[in-house]
């Protein structure tokens, strides 16, 4: 056994040890306390609709929300409107249809099947507009974006069930301008991000303090909007989350009953031949 | 090894029956009095476990097909669509990526559990044989599927893959555009993988059936590597291994079920929920962790070729296991130094599955090296050469004997049901 531990602690040290000196760490994005994170985690509403209200008034200018319907708005385990409320979201968004009878296509008020429009006719024209980056698509950005957890925190992770890389640094992102350190070499129309890999990103610092008015009296601050939208985008990106978490743990609780049961069943008919060999 | 019991019809419509098509004498010769070794312990409960995922897996996986659109432009929201519009589409399709991880969780126990107790050692070479041949389509079944959601990993993953085959001298290029449908990955490329993603399946539980055909002729290995003796050493398959079975595999479920209730994206990687850009290529290109300690072998390698070939050969070398391995006593449990290096090799295993998700860079490399030397050498060197030198432990005289260590005297053999 000596020797069997001698061999693993070998292996480990080859595996772990040697690698440590090539690991050159970025900053990794500070944890936020979400109200969806944990087996029984669900969505602030009231969150989610201010988070709206910050995509509706900044973020939507440049980025596209394509997968998501209007409909969507007032569906169960989301921000929780109405669906009078959501019809009247869509009609103050002007739609492109058609083509009709003559045609052509024409423009009309949104309706709850309509999805989000794209604030760009195509992506060329998006860059365009915006100095040659592409804002991207945030329907499932919360879950495209992560940072490194590195050994041995991604194998806690699977116990603790933590899972929210995406939207801590989406919030880190929001807060990590600042000025670009000396002697680094910014390209010009890219600004100095602490949290984005290479720290030149494209958009310019989209949030300011009291930029969206809140009217429940939540802080309006960068901070509050960064995770105010960022929990929307969850949202878009997971909309039956409290759906699943919730057939989970029936389906857990199921399965445990049914285990147990399994192993005294299992215990009964193994005991005539533990008993009598 | 004889058996517990023979069918014997009794409804007159059964006895019709096997005298025409005797399936309900074969189901019960096979599942039902088949003599199982009463001393298998819980790590034998992975084979019937990996039936049940190939049946979840292609369950799931048709259901998926019937909302899934093969084409460039609209694979990624399809998905989406399944995600978001299908009714328990999103249950479906977390259950059945979640499920090729779980699928592969247990084939690793399986298979170290047949290197552990020896289980390849005649004469169940062609059993093993059949199994390796399983592993390798699931693989290729695996990276195909992962190709099917066409974010940037499916296709990066698609091409780095793909790309392999042009290290061959001279047919290489051809190879590749032959596999590609087209001189880059495109919409042929994701059409065929769809279509073989579809088949391959099917041709798994081909190879099962054979597999568990081989099983039956060889009958079950056994913690302690002797053969049954007598039926003092077996008891029927129902309801002894069948409940034994059902009880682990429900376990199994739980573990299954955390990942897909809770963490459904941990096993995935984030850059997949980014549609596929020819244009740009992701920071690390990661394939799925079940291929990490093969890539990482890969990469260890500086010349391209003998990447390929060494990635090949450290699959391939598992169907020489009989062979490479000269003990003549099977289980671990009688091996002393052979345990050891089963874990030293298990631990080598991985270390590389850790280095393969890491950037091929400065010490990860070196390490990535030594750990590949390793894993041929257990193979190559240091199972042939045990063989000759290991003094191993007096195995019992029969499976009751290991079991009965108080050597209670043996009176009635093992009840048997039927």
């Amino acid at each position: 056994m000596k020797m069997q531990k001698l061999a693993l602690a070998i292996v480990l040290a080859v595996g772990f040890a040697l690698p440590a000196q090539a690991a050159g760490e970025t900053e990794h994005p500070p944890r936020v306390k979400w109200s969806f994170a944990g087996p029984f985690g669900l969505y602030d509403r009231a969150q989610l609709q201010r988070g709206f209200k910050v995509y509706r008034e900044v973020c939507q200018a440049c980025h596209s929300l394509s997968l998501l319907s209007f409909r969507n708005l007032a569906e169960p385990g989301g921000p929780g409107f109405t669906e009078a409320q959501a019809r009247v979201i869509a009609e103050e968004y002007r739609v492109q249809d058609g083509p009709n009878d003559a045609g052509e296509m024409f423009e009309r008020p949104g309706r709850l099947a309509d999805r989000f429009p794209k604030p760009f006719p195509n992506d060329n024209a998006a860059r365009a507009a915006n100095g040659g980056a592409l804002p991207p698509d945030m329907s499932v950005i919360a879950k495209a974006r992560t940072y490194e957890r590195g050994f041995p925190w991604f194998l806690f992770d699977i116990v603790t069930q933590f899972q929210e890389q995406g939207p801590d640094y989406i919030v880190a992102l929001m807060n990590g301008y600042e000025d670009p350190p000396q002697g680094f070499q910014l390209p010009p129309g890219s600004h100095y991000n602490k949290y984005f890999p290479g720290h030149a990103i494209g958009m310019p610092k989209p949030l300011s303090d009291g930029q969206v008015t809140y009217d429940d009296g939540a802080p309006q601050t960068v901070d509050q909007y960064a995770k105010d939208v960022t929990a929307f985008l969850m949202w878009a990106a997971e909309p039956h989350m409290e759906a699943r978490k919730r057939i989970g743990f029936q389906v857990m609780i199921f399965l445990l009953v049914f285990a147990g049961l399994m192993y005294f069943t299992k215990k009964k008919v193994w005991a005539d031949v533990h008993a009598h060999p | 090894m004889s058996g517990h019991s023979t069918y014997q019809p009794q409804h007159p419509f059964m006895k019709w029956m096997e005298r025409r098509l005797p399936i309900a004498g074969l189901v019960y010769s096979s599942f039902i009095a088949y003599p199982t070794p009463r001393n298998l312990n819980y790590w034998w409960t992975f084979g019937g476990i990996l039936t049940v995922m190939l049946a979840a897996q292609i369950i799931t996986g048709v259901v998926l097909a019937m909302h899934y659109t093969p084409h460039v432009d609209f694979a990624f929201n399809s998905i989406e669509g399944i995600m978001r519009d299908v009714n328990y589409g999103r249950l479906l399709r977390y259950l059945h990526s979640n499920g090729a991880s779980m699928f592969f969780i247990a084939v690793y126990v399986h298979i170290a559990r047949g290197m552990y107790y020896g289980s390849y050692k005649e004469p169940r070479e062609v059993l093993w044989i059949l199994g390796v041949i399983i592993y390798l389509l699931m693989m290729a079944t695996g990276f195909m599927g992962y190709v099917l959601p066409w974010g940037q990993m499916s296709y990066w993953g698609a091409v780095v893959i793909t790309n392999l085959f042009s290290a061959f001298p001279g047919v290489g290029e051809a190879i590749v555009t032959w596999l590609w449908g087209g001189f880059a990955v495109g919409n042929p490329t994701l059409n065929r993988f769809f279509s073989l993603h579809y088949l391959l399946p099917f041709v798994i539980a081909g190879v099962v059936v054979l597999h568990v055909w081989a099983l039956h002729v060889v009958g079950q290995n056994n913690p302690t590597g002797v053969e049954p003796k007598t039926d003092k050493d077996t008891v029927a398959f129902t309801p002894y291994a069948t409940v034994k079975d059902a009880f682990f595999l429900i376990c199994f479920f739980l573990l299954y079920g955390w990942f897909v209730f809770y963490i459904p994206n941990y096993l995935g990687h984030a850059d997949n929920y980014i549609p596929a850009n020819p244009a740009v290529t992701p920071a690390h290109i990661v394939p799925e962790w079940y291929y990490l300690p093969f890539y990482a072998i890969l990469r260890a390698i500086p010349d391209k070729l003998m990447g390929v070939l060494a990635l090949g050969g450290s699959i391939l070398i598992l169907a020489f296991l009989p062979w490479l391995d000269t003990s003549k006593v099977r289980s671990a449990r009688y091996r002393p130094l052979y345990r050891q290096f089963f874990w030293i090799f298990i631990a080598t295993v991985v270390g590389l599955g850790y280095l393969g998700s890491k950037p091929p860079e400065g010490g990860y490399v070196i390490a990535a090296r030594i750990l590949t030397i390793y894993y041929f050498a257990h193979f190559l060197i240091v199972l042939p050469l045990l063989g000759l030198f290991e003094k191993t432990k007096p195995l019992p005289n029969s499976i009751s004997e290991s079991v009965l260590k108080d050597g209670e005297p043996i009176g009635a053999s093992a009840p048997a049901k039927g």
